[in-house]
């Protein structure tokens, strides 16, 4: 507001000036009003763009893990993404708690992920790969797994172990563990969070 | 020439009537009094090309929408009813489909001019960049339209695109589930690239608008790049380049017909006939065509690169960002370009070390364009590293330095001068010759 510092100075120009500064306040404030006005009634279209109640509302999805046998591998679907579940020998799962977490990019004990016996049996993780979305290989028998025996992603190579963690490739994150319970008569219910603790 | 008043003050007096209120009339002049360079060659014929494709484009679209339903559920086999029973669906799709080959091809031979003939040095700037903006709407278009049908690639390649988003720090999910409507791509996502997809093209138009009224602003340039200083070196721009743009677009259609009748799915992928399955990536996934340099730079950047190491993954930037990062860049560095290539002298014919640089720098688009389809493993992810590298060498260190060092071949005074000392009074046929003597 250089006008009004020179208001004081020039007296001729003061009571002309005097108007202007307050000109100056009237339109900085209704600028604020007006931007601000702006703001809210664009935030509806903005808003809109994002998931809608219907699309929050399909938040879970009910497994039944018993006819799932040691070593066998299942996709579900779960808020539109495949969800990887591994029915993981207490060996396959010794193995993945032994890495040292130095060996990792993202560096996550299995036991973090997916808690103590016998809950760590059951690997759930999102099949999604974090580098660019493709969903990698690996629930097939016949799938190349990777070197580290968990999954790899065609896209760009990215390879994942057997608690899903990023091992090599372009990736920067392990594969997500979703929010899941498992209840006591061995019903996964994806999308729920339970504390990782053993279910037993 | 005569002034525009003159054309206005016609003998009609409906047309006079009218224009006198809307100076459309006079407007409609401002094209035969347009002055155009007298020595332009068919390396200016792709912008009035690119033009006749944006309106194919439309008038295509707005049938094809017709037709089409932006559903997930529906979209796949309605595309499939437009090919096997609307009247000439196949051919309106075929048409679409290969036209956005077409555009991509005009217009990147369009740029190269540009790039040869030094046409976006001043003071041709903002016309510049008006067509880089151009050129960044087509590709956020035709990406959104080759998510329509639904199809495999469809899906997948709207998801890897969309996931880029999610490099950003902090807001990337925030970001990617806002983009999608949903936490992966889905229905929502298809209906919002349809909207889009319908309304940036009259985007495009807009600005291609601007772009040429800056253009009649500047003027063209001209392969001598010397500016016009007179008449003796413009020609109005009808009849002889209205004509002249005539000839090219009867070129121009035979090659298109001909893909369109013979070769429709030539350029296109197999995968994109096998509906969407969110649940299966294909083995390889691989953009359009017209994507594949920048792709090639999105997969150069791996965690284990050295260039990567040492410039990136220090301040905690991720492969994955800084992929992005060059990916964008790769396009960004164009409205740059004026002030990177500091050179007075604007044509590559004058400039006889640029015009190596600028043959090579194509050779390397050409080559990532080749790797952007090839499977990430070696060797073709070092190679890309390297045609990565040159890229923004190019731009970054070749022609600053390029700028300062070269002796330029000495510019003829005019054009007029350059074009009648070749012995040839006909506007555009006789600068070949002339220019190897200038
Ligand atoms: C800048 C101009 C445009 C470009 C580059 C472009 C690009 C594309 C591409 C690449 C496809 C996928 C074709 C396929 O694989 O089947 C497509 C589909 C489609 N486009 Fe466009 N388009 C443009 C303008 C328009 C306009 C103006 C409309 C409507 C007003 C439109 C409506 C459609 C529809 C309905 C489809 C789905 C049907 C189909 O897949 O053939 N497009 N577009
Ligand atoms: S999307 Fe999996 S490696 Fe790129």
């Amino acid at each position: 507001m250089a006008t009004s510092g020179k208001s004081e100075t020039a007296r001729p120009a003061a009571a002309h000036h005097e108007g202007g500064s307050r000109r100056d306040f009237i339109f900085l404030a209704g600028g604020a009003v007006g931007a601000f006005a702006v703001g809210a009634a664009v935030w509806p279209l903005i808003d809109s763009l994002n998931p809608a109640a219907d699309t929050l509302a399909e938040a879970t999805t009910e497994v039944d893990l018993n006819p799932i046998k040691e070593g066998q591998a299942v996709t579900v679907k779960w808020r539109g993404s495949p969800v990887f579940i591994r029915h993981r020998s207490k060996a396959v799962a010794e193995k993945a708690q032994s890495v040292p977490l130095a060996d990792l990019r993202d560096p996550e004990t299995d036991e973090q992920r997916f808690g103590a016996w016998p809950r760590e049996q059951w690997l759930v993780v999102v099949g999604v790969c974090t580098h660019l979305g493709c969903i990698p290989l690996g629930q097939n028998p016949s799938d190349n797994r990777g070197e580290y025996g968990g999954w790899f992603c065609p896209c760009h190579g990215s390879q994942f172990d057997t608690s899903g963690r990023i091992r090599k490739g372009p990736a920067p994150t392990n594969l997500p563990v979703p929010p899941y319970t498992i209840t006591k008569d061995n019903k996964l219910i994806i999308g729920q969070e339970q504390e990782k603790k053993p279910t037993a | 020439m005569s002034t525009p008043a003159a054309h206005g003050q016609s003998q009609n007096r409906t047309v006079k009537w009218i224009n006198d209120r809307l100076p459309i009339f006079t407007f409609a002049d401002h094209f035969q009094d347009y002055p155009a360079p007298r020595n332009l060659n068919y390396w200016w014929n792709f912008g009035s090309l690119a033009g006749l494709v944006l309106m194919i484009m439309i008038a295509t679209g707005i049938v094809l929408a017709m037709h089409y339903t932006p559903n997930s559920e529906l979209a796949f086999d309605s595309v499939e009813r437009i090919m096997r029973d609307v009247n000439y669906g196949w051919l309106l799709r075929y048409v679409h489909m290969n036209g956005a080959s077409m555009f991509f091809i005009v217009v990147y031979i369009h740029i190269f001019r540009g790039f040869y003939f030094g046409s976006y040095k001043s003071p041709r700037e903002v016309l510049w960049w008006l067509g880089v903006v151009i050129l960044l709407l087509m590709m956020a278009t035709a990406f959104m339209g080759y998510v329509l049908p639904w199809g495999q690639m469809s899906f997948w390649g709207a998801k890897v695109i969309t996931n880029l988003f999610s490099a950003i720090p902090l807001v990337g999910t925030t970001i990617t589930e806002w983009l999608w409507g949903g936490f992966t791509v889905g229905n929502p996502t298809l209906n919002r690239f349809f909207s889009l997809h319908y309304l940036l093209p009259f985007v495009i138009l807009g600005v291609v608008v601007l772009h040429i009224w800056a253009l009649h602003t500047v003027k063209s340039n001209n392969p001598l790049g010397v500016e016009m200083k007179g008449p003796q070196d413009s020609i109005p721009f009808h009849p002889y380049y209205t004509v002249k743009d005539y000839f090219g677009v009867g070129v121009f259609l035979l090659v298109f017909a001909a893909i369109v009748f013979f070769f429709p799915n030539f350029l296109g992928e197999p995968d994109n006939y096998i509906p969407a399955d969110p649940l299966k990536t294909p083995p390889h996934i691989v953009p359009e065509w017209y994507f594949l340099p920048y792709y090639a730079i999105l997969r150069s950047f791996t965690q284990d690169w050295w260039f990567f190491q040492i410039v990136f993954s220090w301040w905690g930037v991720s492969a994955k960002l800084a992929g992005v990062l060059a990916m964008f860049a790769s396009i960004l560095v164009l409205f740059v370009l004026p002030w990177l290539d500091t050179s007075k002298v604007r044509s590559g014919r004058f400039r006889p070390m640029f015009k190596w640089a600028i043959l090579v720098f194509l050779l390397d688009c050409l080559l990532l364009g080749y790797l952007g389809a090839k499977p990430a493993a070696e060797p073709w992810v070092s190679i890309s590293q390297w045609a990565t590298l040159y890229y923004f060498v190019h731009f970054l260190v070749i022609l600053p330095i390029l700028s300062r060092i070269e002796t330029p071949k000495p510019l003829p005074h005019s054009i007029a001068e350059a074009v009648l000392k070749g012995g040839g009074g006909a506007a555009a046929g006789a600068t070949a010759k002339p220019m190897e003597k200038a």
